[in-house]
């Protein structure tokens, strides 16, 4: 089986994160790493693999900028067998819909050197968090969507997951190919060896332009996008208020006070 | 007046808030057509300004994910050319609204915390440290809209309905519902609506019985951080934070939670925060409006008992 891990390069989320003047996400002059919520999609194709055998293939696919390759080299640390980094000036400021479509395309592309069985995703970036790409890149490629899976089956031809909705906990299954997003309760991904990452530097990865892809400049990046960002403000930080240390029960009654005297009671 | 349709969110037919909220948003942008997938009573669409109600029969798709409800709207889109397609933005409406903006060319906002009449959407991001306006450019614009957006406001739709009967294709059938076992409901508000959260972490220690009894003296909603949630402790709807619930209520409580910036994503938005922790050190004492430094154990079961005594 052929399985497709799609990654992003964030801003690490405990750093400071900025935009740029033109209201883009600064992605380049800011700590980043790969995002925390693709590193269970990585593991659950692991676990696929480990599942299936060795004729499994787990192919890493990320669209970002020059350091993303350090998104993919920590999934082939991981243990993915190697890497596509689709990397183009014309790409920075791409919003969802482009992003699906680079992606979609890549997927295609790797199609045409020895298909594709099995697409994962993480549910959300951690900066843009919109979770639209999975159900995206699905109608892009015209294949079923498996969304947001807490508990994961695979076998040669079908995907089952648990999901754990508000309303109800659903089973849902879908036939290969398909897209398939999975939560951060899906598993706890797993670190990298000393061997995985020693191995990691003889993964080879591919760098593709749009060019390669076949996808016009024009339909990507900032100028293109079908949505624009007017103004980006900094909220103001919140400032800390009172904070007493409870003392044989002081600390319940100056609570109740404090409600009470906000109108919460 | 152009059109702004609306997608329906309901729970065993009963339209949910969130839907009126939407519907009140609409009537900035144009005018109102809720669109109702499945047997619901459309009684509150009309009462919140709806002037048409789409009613789609959905016998042959409700077994299914996302994709059939796509293609409804796409040809809704289609037919009706609205201002905007208004959808509450949980898993299932951000899914639905990604597909329709595939298919209808158009540009897409998720989780928008208001939308103004010229379709400007405000919303938070980077765990709510910053607040951004956006706005689409291309195509019919298509924003998923968070709980408590706005306060439904009645207005008397003329609600004319129209039974609407779409194409959907076999390609958008492949992804099946094959078992679904309903949650049991708590009895307490719904943690996205809620005007006051009262949520529990590693600190109960796997017991929230306080932590539910601390909420029920308020009338609140229960929530969860991560770790209780990963701990078993709580199911995952009741999480709070980047990977679950985005909450925004007048009153949050957060009890035995350090305050990770996973957590802060999710109610750092909040009105008012009050935490109540053994670490003194915690995290979560930085965005407090009150803080008390103490064991819950000890602290919630008197607040509990105060807060009972006071209501009488």
């Amino acid at each position: 089986m052929n399985i497709v891990v799609c990654v992003k390069y964030v801003p690490d989320a405990t750093a400071d994160r900025r935009f740029e003047d033109d209201n883009t996400v600064d992605r380049v002059g800011v700590d980043g790493l790969l995002s925390e919520l693709d590193e269970y999609a990585v593991e659950q194709a692991l676990q696929v693999k480990e599942k299936l055998g060795d004729d499994t293939e787990v192919t890493v696919l990320s669209v970002g900028p020059e350091q993303a390759t350090d998104a993919i080299r920590k999934a082939l640390q991981m243990g993915a067998d190697k890497g596509v980094h689709v990397l183009d000036d014309a790409i920075a400021g791409s919003d969802s819909l482009a992003t699906s479509l680079v992606l979609a395309e890549a997927v295609k592309k790797i199609d045409s050197s020895g298909g594709w069985d099995l697409v994962v995703c993480g549910m959300a970036s951690t900066d843009g968090s919109m979770g639209v790409v999975p159900a995206m890149l699905a109608e892009r490629l015209d294949v079923p969507a498996v969304t947001l899976g807490s508990e994961i089956e695979v076998d040669d031809s079908t995907v089952r997951i648990r999901r754990d909705g508000d309303a109800a906990t659903e089973t849902i299954e879908g036939t290969l190919p398909l897209v398939l997003s999975v939560t951060d309760q899906s598993g706890e991904a797993r670190y990298p060896s000393f061997k995985g990452i020693m191995a990691a530097k003889k993964k080879p990865v591919e760098t593709w332009s749009l060019g390669d892809l076949g996808v016009d400049a024009e339909l990507v990046g900032l100028s293109a996008a079908w949505s624009t960002v007017e103004e980006t403000a900094a909220r103001p930080p919140r400032t800390q208020g009172e904070v007493v240390t409870d003392e044989d029960g002081s600390g319940a009654t100056a609570l109740v006070e404090f409600l009470a005297s906000k109108k919460f009671i | 007046m152009s059109e702004v349709l609306v997608l329906v969110d309901a729970v065993d037919g009963k339209v949910t808030k969130p839907t009126l909220e939407l519907l009140t948003i609409a009537r900035r942008l144009g005018e109102p057509s809720a669109v109702a997938i499945g047997s619901v009573d459309t009684a509150p669409l009309k009462a919140y300004g709806a002037a048409k109600i789409y009613t789609v029969d959905d016998a042959d798709i409700k077994d299914y994910l996302v994709a059939p409800k796509a293609e409804v709207l796409a040809q809704l889109v289609e037919k009706t050319s609205p201002a905007a397609v208004l959808l509450p933005s949980g898993g299932e409406g951000k899914e639905i609204a990604g597909r329709l903006a595939v298919k209808t060319g158009s540009g897409l906002i998720t989780d928008a915390v208001d939308v103004a009449a010229d379709g400007t959407t405000t919303q938070s991001v980077f765990a709510g440290s910053y607040t951004v306006q956006a706005k689409v450019t291309k195509g019919t614009p298509i924003i998923t809209v968070k709980p408590n957006s706005a306060t439904p406001e009645q207005a008397d739709g003329a609600g004319v309905e129209e039974e609407f009967s779409a194409t959907i294709s076999e390609q958008a059938k492949t992804a099946k519902i094959t078992k679904s076992e309903p949650r049991k409901a708590s009895g307490r508000p719904e943690l996205t609506e809620a005007a006051i959260v009262v949520s529990g972490g590693r600190g109960t220690g796997g017991d929230f019985s306080e932590v539910e009894g601390f909420a029920d003296s308020l009338g609140a909603a229960v929530g969860a951080s991560r770790a209780a949630v990963d701990s078993g402790w709580m199911p995952h709807a009741f999480q709070v934070g980047q990977t679950g619930k985005t909450v925004s209520p007048q009153l949050y409580v957060a009890n035995g939670i350090s305050g990770a910036i996973q957590h802060r994503a999710g109610m750092q938005t909040s009105k008012t925060i009050v935490a109540v922790n053994k670490d003194e050190e915690a995290p979560i004492f930085e965005l407090v409006d009150f803080g008390v430094v103490g064991d819950l154990h000890a602290v919630l079961p008197k607040a509990t008992e105060e807060i009972t005594k006071r209501k009488g």
